[in-house]
């Protein structure tokens, strides 16, 4: 028996030697431990087996199925690892570095400076309103304090309508409205797109976006709209910015100001860009007149505040440099579906 | 406007300050510099010498070979000016000197030596004559440098006309020397005038304002005896420097009292004009301005008449009937005040805008318009002396302004300027810019002097810009507001703005494009569309676009046309304002509406069409949670509009707008080989509606059955949510689902399978338990004339 026993732990270490695959490796063992398998029938042959041997036997033919149910999951092992190692061997190779087939859209360069603005105005805790494109005479001039035949109307070339009305020419006509809508204390900014009846070239446009922002409360000084100014175009920019303050005559600001920055180009030092001024005329703004405040419904004796307008479309052209403002308006994909989402 | 700083000198101490700094110092405090221009430095090495000989040059007929006394020595010099003449004095430009800028040297001039440039007024900057060499008077010594005989050399700098808008009293070099005396601290001098008391016992000026409303003062005085034609050479340089060109004596003089003190004047010839009425007229007539063009005159526009005789345009530009001539020897000078509205009118009607309206036109003082006759005549008889004035000043001043008296404290000036200016600073502005001012305690009592109070400082908040501008902007301590912090949040119209740009960009990769407010007829045309009739814009820069649109699509149509070459299909996206017809109160329809299109040349128009649908769907959807119906069959409201493959986009019984093909007349004309749809929502509509609510429903925790049923239906007819409600009313309440799995267009067997879910909150459902249902549902299909498909 003990021979047989022995005889069979060569047979199957030869013949384990020899498998390759996984169906082999079950035949194998279907061979030696399946129901009539060469080791089940050691175990069926141990009742042959003299009494005083059978205790040893039994113990050499469960060290034997052991030893070959071991080898057999070994094998198992080695076998999955190798199937693996060739899959991952044969596998094709996928090219990221090609080309994309993806598509993307685009905004237009208004709408992502416009939504950075309106991001840190909502910061400070200002409503972001909207107003019509079509005005009355009353919103656009009357109510800020522009009454007719009052040269400042020569400053904007307003297009007129065959009803009456006209297209606004500056964000400051929605003014009357919102103090009207929220009186005081107000914060709000609302942009919107202005209309001047003039020739178009490279620097102008009959179409334009502006931005106004407007704050009253109690107190609102000049050294507030300072601060504020210097705060927020810092923001917008990306870096401190220096402002300074000129007089600048608007009907609905007193005292109105042309607000500079410094020149990022040159660094203050003067370049054609700004005349070699070193400062960029930016945007203008003021305390609002009392008359303005009056009309809106808000006490000038109790109430000051601030406005500005920011040239929305100028911004755009001073952050992606677009050289021709025409661009913006045309339509070109060539040219709008370079501004994707920031 | 030109400002010259030798003029400025004539009332301001200049000496020893950086006239650089200054001018910048006016640009932070009172109104934009332009430009800065340096006449002169560049011209050195001119004196004045004398034409000692004169020789034709051989070889040339304009030549001539002239000897030079330099005064010093003869030097050669050739010249090609036609008004040589022996003993003349002239301008010399010597060898190793410069007229404006260009360098003279010894030069052979068609083979003869020359050794400097004898120069015209032109030649030298101080004028446009180029016609022959400047004469120079026979006083002057020979050798004298040019530069300290005339005022050639001078510093000007260009003011912003637009930044004096609200300055009537900046619009002449005296105000602007108002404000750099402030600026720097120093004194204003007077302006030298010759008193008029003493013709007091002359004869009047027959002078009758008819309309005091339009002329507010009127004065006119006699002078005769003037023989001298020409200006000195300063003041010709002067008005030459400030843009203005040298005329006449007596024009000239005019313009110079203009740019000196902002008073517009006129000199009428004597013989022509001796009374004056200021008057309006009750019929059009014709009229020729001095400048030689016929204007159509209405009864609106103010004139001024001797003996009913039209002569000037009051307060635009005289009458070519009585201007100064060139023997004129006498004249009767206006020196007037009229409204500025009216001004501003006449020249509107007239279209023409004059160095007298531009100031009219801004609200003078009237105060000035003695002062400014008085001027004249200090300058007219100094220049000559022999000039015999023959009248009384006749002055009619018909209409004052209000004395106005300003009170303020210290309070309210530290609270608008959130800074602390003290009140001797305050103080010294003030009285220095002429306000009148009375401090008790801590209150200002200000007196806006005459030339202030037309209409630029009328309340204290002007006093405000006053005090800080001079104070210095550079100057301000800035700080903070101390408001109270609200919440604040997004209006419905911004966030459904923003949301949709952000589905129809990141979900569906199409393009956001800005296009104008007005319809291009002609690009339209070109497409075959002809823009509906709407409001128009009546000044328009072209006809073809003065027709404001009623709906996005055309100019993203005209875009789609455009970007043919672009891609093989794209699509485009704009938030825009459109104007539908008027609204009872007679104002614009404006809409702001999302306009959408498609274009594809590969997609057929069919999923184009579908495409657009699940776009609308979903930026709907997204923003309100509550999907859309789209309904066709309903007719087209735009011609260019497919007129079957339209539908409206509605949520609950409110329309939002539209999905279309493109009507084949349009869609062939853009392009023949690829397929264009398009869509509009109205965004203020959408905006008014409430998003629905987010609600939660547990889930069954039993497995539901699906179970497909095939109609002989052509899906193309069918309307969905009809089928659906059917389906739902006799589906029985376990029927919790119903969706579409196939269409089938088959030629002749065309069908529809319907997949309808079956879910119970209680129990696991068995198809048996179902076919109730099921029959329900094929009965009530059936008596919609809809079959069990049979296989």
């Amino acid at each position: 028996m003990k021979n047989q026993i022995d005889a069979l732990r060569l047979r199957f270490a030869d013949e384990i030697g020899k498998v390759s695959t996984q169906d082999e490796l079950e035949t194998l063992r279907v061979a030696f431990l399946g129901k009539k398998g060469e080791v089940t029938n050691l175990l069926k042959n141990l009742r042959d087996v003299p009494n005083e041997e059978k205790k040893e036997a039994g113990q050499l033919i469960n060290t034997l199925k052991t030893e070959v149910e071991t080898a057999i999951a070994r094998k198992t092992d080695e076998l999955r690892e190798a199937a693996l190692n060739a899959a991952i061997q044969g596998a094709k190779r996928y090219n990221p570095t090609l080309p994309a087939g993806e598509e993307h859209g685009s905004y237009h360069p208004i709408t992502l400076v416009q939504r950075d603005l309106e991001e840190i105005f909502a910061s400070m805790g200002f409503t972001i309103e909207d107003y019509a494109e079509v005005v009355n005479d009353y919103q656009c001039f009357e109510s800020l304090n522009i009454p007719p035949y009052h040269p400042a109307r020569d400053m904007q070339d307003t297009f007129y309508l065959s009803n009456g009305q006209l297209l606004k020419t500056q964000t400051s006509a929605a003014q009357n409205h919102i103090m009207k809508k929220y009186g005081a204390p107000l914060r709000a900014i609302f942009p919107g797109r202005c209309f001047r009846n003039e020739a178009t070239d490279a620097c102008h446009e009959n179409t334009f976006f502006q931005m106004e922002g407007l704050m009253i409360d109690r107190d609102i000084s000049i050294s507030n709209l300072i601060y504020f100014m210097k705060t927020m175009l810092s923001e917008v920019f990306g870096r401190p910015v220096n402002v300074r303050l000129r007089p600048g005559y608007f009907p609905f600001t007193e005292p109105g100001f042309e607000l500079d920055i410094n020149c990022e180009i040159c660094g203050g030092k003067g370049c054609p860009s700004c005349k070699n001024s070193g400062w960029l005329e930016l945007c203008p703004c003021g305390m609002v007149h009392p008359n303005v405040l009056r009309e809106g419904g808000i006490d000038p004796e109790e109430y000051t505040g601030f406005a500005f307008g920011l040239g929305l479309t100028r911004l755009v052209m001073m952050k992606y440099g677009v050289k021709d403002i025409r661009d913006l308006n045309s339509g070109s994909l060539k040219v709008l579906s370079q501004f994707e989402s920031e | 406007m030109l400002i010259s700083m030798n003029w400025i000198g004539d009332f301001v101490d200049l000496t020893g300050l950086d006239l650089e700094n200054l001018i910048h110092r006016f640009t932070l405090s009172t109104a934009e510099v332009e430009d800065v221009i340096h006449y002169g430095r560049d011209t050195h090495g001119v004196i004045v010498a004398e034409i000692a000989s004169i020789e034709n040059h051989p070889n040339s007929k304009k030549l001539h070979l002239l000897k030079i006394n330099n005064g010093r020595e003869l030097v050669d010099c050739v010249c090609g000016a036609p008004n040589v003449r022996v003993g003349m004095r002239v301008a010399f430009a010597t060898e190793g000197g410069a007229v404006c800028g260009h360098p003279i040297s010894r030069a052979t001039v068609a083979g003869y030596e020359s050794c400097g440039m004898c120069c015209s007024e032109a030649e030298l900057g101080i004028s446009a004559d180029n016609s022959g060499l400047m004469e120079i008077t026979d006083d002057i010594p020979l050798g004298t440098d040019i530069k300290t005989v005339y005022d050639i050399e001078d510093t000007l700098f260009e003011v912003d006309n637009k930044s004096l808008t609200n300055r009537p009293d900046l619009w002449g070099h005296y105000g602007i020397a108002r404000e750099i005396a402030t600026l720097c601290g120093r004194e204003l001098r007077s302006v030298p005038v010759h008193d008029t008391a003493i013709y007091a016992n002359l004869p009047e000026v027959k002078i009758a304002i008819d309309d005091p409303e339009r002329c507010y003062r009127y004065t006119g005085i006699k002078v005769e005896n003037i023989q001298r034609n020409q200006s000195p050479v300063n003041m010709r340089i002067r008005l030459f420097y400030c843009g203005s060109r040298a005329i006449n004596l007596l024009a000239d003089l005019t313009n110079y009292v203009m740019l000196e003190l902002g008073q517009p004047m006129h000199a009428f010839d004597l013989r022509r004009v001796d009374a004056v009425e200021v008057r309006r007229f009750a019929e059009s007539f014709r009229f020729t301005t001095l400048d030689g063009n016929e204007h159509e005159i209405d009864p609106e526009t103010l004139m001024i008449c001797s003996h009913g005789e039209p002569v000037a345009v009051a307060g635009v530009m005289g009458g070519l009937n009585s201007e100064i001539e060139d023997d004129t020897t006498s004249l009767l000078l206006e020196s007037a005040n009229f409204n500025a509205v009216s001004v501003r009118k006449s020249e509107s009607k007239l279209g023409m805008r004059t160095d007298a309206s531009m100031r009219y036109e801004k609200f003078l003082d009237p105060e000035m318009t003695k002062t400014a006759s008085e001027r004249f005549l200090a300058l007219l008889l100094e220049i000559e002396p022999n000039a015999r004035i023959i009248s009384a000043l006749t002055d009619v001043y018909v209409h004052h302004f209000d004395t106005i008296t300003l009170s303020f404290d210290q309070r309210y000036v530290d609270r608008y300027t959130g800074i602390a200016i003290t009140k001797e600073e305050i103080l010294r502005t003030l009285t220095a810019l002429g306000f009148a001012c009375v401090v008790e305690g801590d209150t200002f009592t200000v007196t806006v002097p005459s030339w202030r109070a037309t209409k630029d400082v009328t309340i204290k908040a002007d006093l405000i810009e006053e005090i800080t501008r001079i104070y210095g902007y550079d100057n301000f301590e800035i700080k903070t507001t101390r408001s109270p912090l609200l919440p604040v949040r997004r209006t419905a119209a911004n966030e459904n703005d923003n949301r949709a740009k952000d589905i129809l960009v990141s979900t569906y990769a199409l393009h956001e494009v800005h296009s104008y407010i007005w319809n291009d007829r002609e690009k339209n045309r070109a497409l075959g569309i002809e823009p509906e009739e709407n409001v128009r814009i009546l000044n328009a820069g072209t006809p073809e676009h003065d027709t404001v649109r009623t709906s996005m699509v055309p100019t993203l149509l005209c875009f789609v046309s455009e970007n043919r070459g672009y891609a093989d299909h794209y699509g485009l996206f704009e938030i825009g304002r459109t104007v539908k017809g008027l609204l009872p109160d007679g104002s614009c329809n404006e809409r702001k509406k999302l306009g959408i299109v498609l274009y594809d040349k590969n997609a057929s128009e069919e999923a184009l069409y579908l495409r657009m649908r699940d776009i609308v769907l979903r930026v709907v959807r997204d923003i309100k949670h509550e999907a859309p119906t789209f309904t066709a069959g309903e007719g087209v409201a735009y011609p260019w509009q497919h007129p079957v493959n339209t539908a409206a986009v509605r949520l609950g019984d409110t329309e939002l707008g539209f999905i279309c093909a493109l009507h084949p007349a349009v869609g062939t004309k853009l392009d023949k080989r690829a397929a264009c749809v398009a869509a509009e929502l109205d965004m203020d509509t959408l905006a008014a509606i409430a998003p629905a609510p987010i609600r939660y429903h547990e889930p069954s925790r039993f497995p539901g059955i699906d179970i497909d049923l095939t109609f002989a239906t052509d899906p193309s007819t069918l309307v969905f949510a009809e089928v659906e409600a059917l389906l739902r009313a006799a589906g029985g309440e376990f029927l919790t689902g119903v969706t579409v799995t196939d269409v089938y267009e088959g030629e002749g067997n065309p069908s529809i399978t319907f997949r309808l879910s079956f879910t119970s909150r209680e129990k696991t459902l068995s198809k048996a338990e179902l076919q109730g249902n099921i029959d329900a549902i094929l009965a009530a299909m059936k008596k919609n004339g809809m079959e069990l498909k049979t296989v």
